[in-house]
C-alpha cells in the first residue's frame, strides 16, 4: 500500500487539470505569439486561463504572469523589485528557499518568527523604517502550515512604510484558502499549480500594477515583458482548471482534511516522544502536520517508513535528496536535535482515511524499532 | 543478507554493489552527503550523488541518501584543522572511515534492520574458523586499500562485506562495463574530498584557523635559513615548499607555538622508530599476542613501503632508520608471517631518533631480539 502524505512537496493531479491539458498537447499546438488562427487558439486558450486565475488572486487579469513555478515567481518578484528600486529588503526568517536565496542575494534582514510559527509582528515593526522597500512574508508555511496574519502585515507595513512593497508566497495557501481575500492587502503573489493538483514547472506572479519591477529576463514581450519566453500553453490550461477545481472543492476539503488530520494526530500522539510543533490548529491550514521525535533521525524514520509506502518529508529536500535539519524550525527557536528529528505528513485532495491509519501505524512500528535497538 | 551498500558513485562501490546482488543479497544503496562545499571529486559532490542514483536505477536497487555532514565536520574536518595548529597532519580520510563509514553508517543500518554494510574498498575480510574476522589487504596491490581500513576492529568488521577485494582494478572496470554501469570509466578519486585543487590546502585552512609566518632554522648551526608563510602548513619530513636555495634540507619538526620550522640535511631526516597514540587491534587475540612485544611488518602511507619493525606498547622500532613520518599519521601493522593480514593501527605521536634508542632499548630489547 502507498500512503502519500507529502502533498505540500506536490499533489496528484486533478482529473479536470489533466483534461483540459491534453489537447494543448496535440491538437492545439499554436505558438501564442502568432499572428494566425493556429496561434489565436493557443492565445485565446492563455487569456482564457489568466482571467481565471486572475479571479483566484482577486486581481485584474492583467496583473497575472504566468512563470515556471513558485521559485521562480519568488525570485521574479524578490529580485525584479531590488533592481527597479534600491533600499532594504526584509523578508520572515523561515521563508521558503524561493524567497530567502534571492534575499540573501539582496542582503535583507530576517524578520524572527515565534515559537508557534508565527511572525514576530513587534520585531517587523522595529525594522520598518523608510530604507525600507520590500517586505516578503509567506501566507502559509511550507513546513509547519501556520497562516500568517498577513492583513496584520500590510496595515503595518502600509502605516509604517506607503511607498515599500508587500510580496506573498502564497504556494502552500492557494489549496487552503480564497487568496483573493487578501489580495488587496499585498502587492505581489507568487502561486504554483502542482501544489494544487495542476502540472508541475508552472506558475503564477501576481504584480499589482504601479508596483516598482524590472524584469530579469530579457527576450520577446511576452507577458508584457514582465516575463518573457514562449507560454506553457498546456500547463496553464491545466493550472487554471486545477485552481477552478480546488476552489470548488475548498470547503468541503478543508472540513474532510481538517477531520482526517486530527484522526491522525489521534492515532500518532500515543507514539512516545512525539511532539506536534505549531500544534496550534486554529492558526493553521489543515493540510500540515508536522511533528517530532525524541532521540531519533528522521533520516532513519523516513527510510523506514518509505520501505512500507509510506511517503512524507523532513526538513527541506535539496537537490541531491539528503535531508537537511529544517531551517524554519530552527528560525521557531527548536534544537537542532529537535529538528534532527522532525517528519512533516502533509494532506491533500486525495488523501483517505486508511491512508492516515496504515502511515500511523508504520510510523509507530517504526518508532518502536530504532528505539529498540 | 540484508545489506547497505555505501556508494560514493564511483566504479569500485558500483561493482560493489551489483556483485552483491548476484551472491543473493537484498541490498539497498546509500550515498552519504558529507561536505557542502566546493569539492572536485570523492564522496560528496551532487553529481556524484546524481551518478550513484545512475547506478542504482541502472542494476535495479533502492537508493538513498543521508546527509550527515554535521558529524563530518565534528570528527573529520574540525579535528583536521585543529591538529594543523597543533603542527600534526592527520589522516582525514581514515578518521571518516573510523567515525563516519564505520561508525555513524554502520550504526544507522543497524538500527534500519540491515545485518551488514558493504563499501568497494580493496580489501578483504575473512571469517576465521574460530567465527572471528580477520581483515587481509586486497588482491590488487596496486589499489590495496588495507591501510585505510587499518582501524576498523572486530565489531565492524563482523559486518563487513568487501565484494571487490579478490579482484584488480582491471577487472573491476570490465565488469562495470559488462553491466553496462555508467560509471566505468570514471577515474579514481584522490586527494582529501573536502578541499579543492583550486583553493589548496592553506586557503582551506585559513578559512578556519590563522596560520602563521615562522622561521626556519638549521638544526645544527641555529641559524635562520628563510621564512615560511605558514608554519601550519609544513609537514616533518617535506622538503619542496620550504623555498631553501643551496643543499637539500628536509624539514625535521614544526613548534607551531614558537613559529619554527627545524631543517636538517638528508641524513638527519631519518628515525630510528615511532611512539605511537589511539592503538586498535583488528583482533581482540592481537592485543594479547603482543602484549609482551614482538616482529611485525609497518606501513606509513597508503601505498607506501612496507617496514620490518618490532612493536611493544605503542612504539615501534624500525630494523632499518626510515624516513620522518609527520605527527599524526596512521601506522597500520600487518602480521609478520602472513604479510596479508592487517594487525591493528597507531596514530604517530612523535619520532624516535636514532640516539635516542638507548632510552628506548630496555623497553624494546625483547622485541627487536
Amino acid at each position: 500500500m502507498i500512503s502519500y502524505l507529502d502533498h505540500a512537496a506536490t499533489t496528484p493531479m486533478r482529473d479536470e487539470a489533466l483534461e483540459a491539458m491534453m489537447p494543448y498537447l496535440y491538437s492545439y499546438y499554436g505558438n501564442p505569439s502568432g499572428s494566425h488562427s493556429v496561434s489565436r487558439q493557443a492565445r485565446d486558450a492563455i487569456e482564457d486561463a489568466r482571467q481565471r486565475i486572475s479571479v483566484h488572486l482577486g486581481c485584474d487579469p492583467g496583473e497575472v504572469v504566468f512563470t515556471a513555478g513558485g521559485t521562480e515567481s519568488d525570485n521574479l518578484a524578490i529580485m525584479g523589485v531590488a533592481k527597479a528600486r534600491s533600499g532594504r529588503v526584509l523578508c520572515s526568517a523561515f521563508e521558503h528557499r524561493g524567497v530567502l536565496a534571492p534575499c540573501g542575494e539582496v542582503g535583507a534582514t530576517l524578520i524572527n518568527v515565534d515559537h508557534d510559527g508565527l511572525l514576530d509582528i513587534g520585531h517587523l515593526q522595529s525594522l520598518l523604517d523608510r530604507e525600507v522597500s520590500l517586505v516578503s512574508v509567506m501566507l502559509v508555511n511550507n513546513e509547519v502550515g501556520t497562516v500568517q496574519p498577513i492583513d496584520e502585515i500590510a496595515r503595518l507595513v502600509k502605516a509604517s512604510v506607503p511607498q515599500a512593497v508587500l510580496h506573498t508566497d502564497a504556494v502552500q495557501a492557494a489549496a487552503w484558502m480564497d487568496i483573493a481575500s487578501v489580495t488587496e492587502e499585498v502587492d505581489m503573489i507568487s502561486v504554483s499549480a502542482h501544489k494544487v493538483g495542476g502540472p508541475k514547472g508552472v506558475g503564477a506572479l501576481m504584480i499589482r500594477d504601479g508596483t516598482p519591477y524590472t524584469p530579469l529576463l530579457r527576450g520577446g514581450s511576452h507577458e508584457r515583458s514582465r516575463r518573457p519566453g514562449t507560454h506553457n500553453v498546456a500547463s496553464i490550461v491545466g493550472m487554471a482548471a486545477a485552481f477552478d477545481a480546488a476552489a470548488k472543492e475548498r470547503e468541503v476539503e478543508r472540513k474532510h482534511i481538517a477531520e482526517l488530520r486530527d484522526y491522525f494526530w489521534e492515532l500518532l500522539s500515543t507514539i512516545p516522544g512525539i511532539h506536534e510543533t505549531a500544534a496550534n490548529r486554529s492558526t493553521k491550514a489543515p493540510g500540515v502536520l508536522s511533528a517530532y521525535f525524541d532521540s531519533l533521525d528522521q533520516q532513519d524514520l523516513l527510510m523506514l517508513i518509505d520501505e512500507r509506502g509510506v511517503c512524507a518529508s523532513g526538513g527541506s529536500a535539496c537537490s541531491s535528496g539528503a535531508i537537511q535539519p529544517s531551517h524554519v524550525l530552527i528560525a521557531m527557536g527548536y534544537s537542532a536535535a529537535q529538528a534532527r528529528g522532525a517528519v512533516r505528513f502533509s494532506l491533500g485532495h486525495t488523501t483517505t482515511k486508511e491512508e492516515v491509519a496504515y502511515a500511523a501505524e508504520v510510523v509507530g512500528s517504526a518508532v518502536t524499532q530504532l528505539r529498540g535497538n | 543478507m540484508k545489506v547497505l551498500v555505501a556508494m560514493s558513485g564511483g566504479v569500485d562501490s558500483s561493482v560493489a554493489a551489483a556483485l552483491l546482488l548476484e551472491m543473493g543479497h537484498e541490498v539497498a544503496g546509500v550515498t552519504l552527503r558529507l561536505w557542502g562545499g566546493d569539492s572536485d571529486s570523492g564522496c560528496c559532490s551532487v553529481s556524484d550523488v546524481e551518478d550513484a542514483r545512475r547506478v542504482a536505477r541502472t542494476i535495479g536497487i533502492v537508493h538513498h541518501v543521508i546527509d550527515d555532514s554535521d558529524l563530518f565536520m565534528d570528527k573529520v574536518v574540525m579535528p583536521y584543522v585543529r591538529a594543523h595548529i597543533d603542527g600534526i597532519t592527520p589522516n582525514p580520510c581514515i578518521e571518516c572511515n573510523r567515525h563516519i563509514k564505520f561508525g555513524s553508517l554502520l550504526e544507522r543500518a543497524h538500527r534500519l534492520g540491515y545485518d551488514a554494510i558493504s563499501t568497494g574498498h580493496y580489501a578483504r575480510v575473512k571469517r576465521n574458523e574460530d567465527g572471528s574476522y580477520a581483515l587481509l589487504r586486497g588482491d590488487d596491490p596496486l589499489k590495496d586499500q588495507s591501510y585505510v581500513l587499518s582501524s576498523l576492529t572486530q565489531g565492524q568488521l563482523r559486518s563487513l562485506l568487501l565484494p571487490i577485494g579478490g579482484m584488480h582494478k582491471g577487472e573491476v572496470r570490465k565488469k562495470a562495463a559488462s553491466l553496462g554501469l555508467s560509471t566505468a570509466g570514471k577515474p579514481d578519486s584522490l586527494d582529501v574530498c573536502f578541499i579543492n585543487s583550486r583553493e589548496g590546502r592553506g586557503n582551506f585552512l585559513a578559512k578556519y584557523a590563522d596560520l602563521h609566518e615562522g622561521e626556519i632554522i638549521d638544526s645544527s648551526t641555529g641559524e635562520i635559513l628563510g621564512r615560511v608563510d605558514a608554519v601550519e602548513l609544513v609537514t616533518p619530513g617535506q622538503r619542496k615548499g620550504l623555498g631553501l636555495s643551496g643543499g637539500r634540507r628536509y624539514a625535521l619538526s614544526v613548534d607551531v607555538a614558537a613559529r619554527k620550522v627545524i631543517v636538517g640535511s638528508v641524513r638527519q631526516a631519518y628515525e630510528a622508530g615511532l611512539q605511537l597514540r589511539g592503538i586498535t587491534w583488528t583482533g581482540d587475540g592481537w592485543e594479547d599476542a603482543y602484549r609482551n612485544g614482538g616482529k611485525l611488518l609497518v606501513q606509513t602511507s597508503a601505498h607506501g613501503r612496507v617496514r620490518n619493525a618490532s612493536y611493544r606498547d605503542g612504539l615501534v622500532i624500525y630494523d632499518e632508520p626510515e624516513r620522518i613520518v609527520s605527527p599524526g599519521q596512521t601506522v597500520a601493522f600487518y602480521s609478520y608471517d602472513f604479510p596479508a593480514m592487517v594487525l591493528g593501527s597507531g596514530i604517530v605521536d612523535h619520532g624516535i631518533a636514532e640516539n635516542e634508542i638507548a632510552s628506548v632499548r630496555g623497553l624494546v630489547n625483547t622485541a627487536r631480539q
